[in-house]
């Protein structure tokens, strides 16, 4: 494909070929309508001018009779850039005047003639020049007629000159027009290229890679930061899968390889102590199965599949359930679960994600929370700053500041807390849940003054203003 | 009168399903097998059965396409569906399409006979007993009062309807899954084991000052109510 034909398909250059052929059409309207407007004013002025002489023609000749007239007439036609002036017999001779030759038949009618007409004359230079002229004829009571005409050739000349003047003009405008469209035409074309260069770069396997963007905020940055933002998305996601098929090659090695020895080890028994083992062995795959389950569903909510599935729910009936829920679990360890619950928050969402991210950080306070600075575990929702905020906070050991970004992350437990079972997935699931509801899910301490052991831990989830 | 439970197994793995059919016929379930969908359907349409496990994924007709078909037909034995895609919205698919219950591979094989006995059960008896009796416990589900021996017992709306549901299918094993779906209503994974101590507090309502325990835990699948004496009688 030529370099042209490229050009010619683009977009740009289409409009300015289509601009130009609707700008050419009005132009080329302009210059009849301008010459033609022109021509009859003068044409007017070439009447008024000649019907002005024959005025005075025939006082000369009632004043003074045709003598006078012939002396004026001669007069008349001696003068530099003089009119036409005839005076012809009743059947059409030229007796006098400064015309060597009319069309015939000219001289019969009595007023204006119809037409411009050619004639011929008197020059010293050639008698072939023929030119163009409007003319009287004035019959007088004696047979003569007397023609008065003005020649046609200026206002034919100055019609040419504003044409030619118009096209001219006309034709630097449209060369200049089509200089500009092709400077713009290659100027989008070549930041296209920059553009499809790029993501050929980023399909080859290098998401880090952005398009490029000029800064000046036109339709083409506009476009380059909505696909960059896209990318910024799409390596994020793609930064997670690895992370999580890293995470699973480590860390489900470990009840894999658990799993394994215990199986060995019931080999090795005998009898009754072998369904123990067993028992044991099923117990591991559940877990496993457990971990398996969780991971999936995060990467489903956070592919945003469940999405569809979202609708107007009972924030504070969730909340409500779950607190009842999971109270008898934390009395049994000597925890105190207690609910602040605002009626009537209804927001857009999924009833079992939200239930399950509520009831995550409610399992971590209870697993947590045990021993800690006050028994207390508070569960409160309410409207803050046009936000419905759902916080669950404990009197626990709490997350230091500086491990708080960590802890959401997949797989990721503190020392403290490998003691305890559970997968590391549990905030990572909130994360993502909160995510797909537009929301944020936000770590602080309970009580930043308290001692080492009873910062504890307050955990916000922060959903978008609800709809009512 | 002890008539045996029937049911079919549409199920493209082979050796799942043989594994599922020795299971149930161990359980004392007679158990017949299709390995896709236009088999399944056919079976299912021709002879009568208790309880149809359907998997979603099938070849030749997928499984809600069967379970449509079926009720299209006007055929309404219970359906349960078996899913590798145990996600919140497979499930409501699943109900939507005319299944009776849903179960995410992979599950326990206690959880599935569990499911299948109580929803064999329920094409029998439709649910119109006002008062559930298990011995001499009795339940009324219009006054919303539980008694034994005669002696009023206190109970939390939600211990109620937890009580009501294990009455409901009394002298089967009811999953903690299936408590938590039926009588909370939520479908996650609570991670602890908050519906044992439910139970344990509803045990303790109901048996802490009489002789006989009715409540009992059944190892490695949940929890049944029963009383022993008729069952022994």
């Amino acid at each position: 494909m030529s370099k042209l034909g490229v050009l010619f398909r683009t977009t740009a250059v289409r409009l300015s070929a289509l601009y130009l052929i609707l700008f050419s059409l009005c132009a080329a309207f302009l210059v009849f309508y301008v010459t033609g407007m022109s021509e009859r004013l003068l044409q007017q002025q070439t009447r008024d001018a000649v019907t002005a002489e024959v005025t005075q023609i025939e006082q000369v000749y009632t004043r003074a009779g045709i003598n006078g007239l012939l002396r004026s007439l001669e007069r008349r036609a001696r003068q530099p850039g003089a009119n036409l002036y005839v005076i012809a017999g009743p059947s059409g001779e030229i007796l006098a005047g400064n015309v060597a030759s009319l069309e015939p038949g000219l001289l019969d009618r009595e007023g204006w003639t119809e037409k411009p007409f050619a004639y011929q004359r008197y020059t010293d230079e050639s008698r072939k020049d023929s030119h163009v002229a409007l003319a009287h004829v004035l019959m007088l009571d004696n047979g003569l007629r007397i023609l008065v005409g003005r020649d046609l050739q200026e206002p034919q000349k100055f019609r040419a000159l504003v044409r030619q003047a118009l096209m001219v003009a006309l034709g630097i405008m449209g060369l200049g027009a089509l200089i500009i469209w092709f400077a713009i035409g290659r100027n989008a074309l070549k930041r296209i290229d920059r553009m499809s260069e790029a993501s050929t770069k980023i399909m080859a396997g290098d998401l880090s890679q952005r398009l490029p963007t000029s800064g000046s905020g036109d339709e083409f940055d506009r476009l380059s930061e909505s696909l960059n933002a896209m990318l910024g998305r799409i390596e994020k996601l793609n930064e997670g899968l690895r992370q999580v098929s890293d995470n699973i090659a480590h860390d489900l090695k470990t009840p894999l390889t658990r799993l394994r020895n215990k199986a060995e080890a019931a080999l090795a028994r005998k009898g009754t102590s072998q369904r123990g083992a067993l028992e044991e062995i099923i117990g591991e795959s559940d877990q496993l199965i457990r971990t398996f389950n969780a991971l999936l569903m995060i990467s489903r909510v956070e592919a945003g599949s469940a999405a569809a599935e979202m609708s107007e729910v009972d924030l504070s009936q969730i909340v409500s359930d779950c607190v009842e829920l999971y109270e008898p679990v934390a009395e049994d360890v000597g925890l105190r679960l207690e609910a602040d619950v605002a009626p009537g928050m209804v927001i857009s969402g999924n009833r079992e994600l939200v239930g399950q991210a509520l009831g995550n950080l409610l399992d971590n306070a209870i697993k947590y929370a045990e021993g800690g600075a006050d028994p207390l575990i508070k569960v409160s929702l309410g409207r803050r700053d046009g936000k419905v905020v759902l916080s669950v906070a404990d009197h626990g050991p709490g997350v230091p500041e500086d491990k708080r970004e960590e802890v959401v992350k997949r797989f990721v437990r503190l020392d403290e807390s490998r003691s305890k079972p559970g997968t590391g997935l549990g905030l990572s699931l909130v994360e993502a849940v909160m995510e797909m509801h537009h929301g944020a899910l936000n770590l602080a301490a309970t009580d930043p003054e308290g001692g080492d052991n009873g910062k504890g831990l307050t955990v916000h989830m922060v959903f978008p203003a609800s709809a009512t | 009168m002890v008539t045996r439970m029937k049911i079919l197994i549409i199920e493209d793995d082979i050796e799942a399903a043989a594994y599922l059919a020795k299971a149930f016929r161990e359980a004392g379930i007679v158990c017949d097998h299709a390995s896709d969908g236009e088999s399944g359907l056919f079976m299912a349409s021709e002879n009568s059965y208790d309880v149809l496990v359907v998997d979603r994924m099938l070849p030749r007709r997928d499984g809600l396409s069967v379970i449509t078909e079926l009720r299209g037909k006007g055929i309404h034995t219970p359906v349960l569906i078996l899913s590798a895609l145990g996600q919140v919205d497979d499930r409501v698919t699943g109900l939507r399409a005319g299944g009776d219950d849903y179960l995410p591979k992979p599950y326990a094989f206690n959880e599935l006979l569990a499911r299948v006995e109580v929803l064999g059960r329920r094409k029998g008896a439709p649910d119109q007993d006002m008062v559930y009796r298990v011995g001499d416990l009795e339940l009324d589900r219009l006054s919303h009062s539980v008694r034994r021996q005669g002696k009023e017992i206190p109970l939390q709306p939600r211990e109620f309807r937890l009580l009501e549901y294990l009455m409901k299918n009394a002298g089967q094993v009811v999953t903690r899954t299936m408590l938590l779906e039926n009588v909370w209503d939520y479908h996650f994974d609570p991670q602890t084991n908050v519906i044992d101590v439910h139970v344990s507090r509803l045990r303790s309502k109901i048996e802490k000052d009489f002789d006989l325990p009715l409540l009992r835990t059944v190892r490695g699948a949940g929890y049944m109510i029963k009383d022993d004496r008729t069952a022994s009688a």
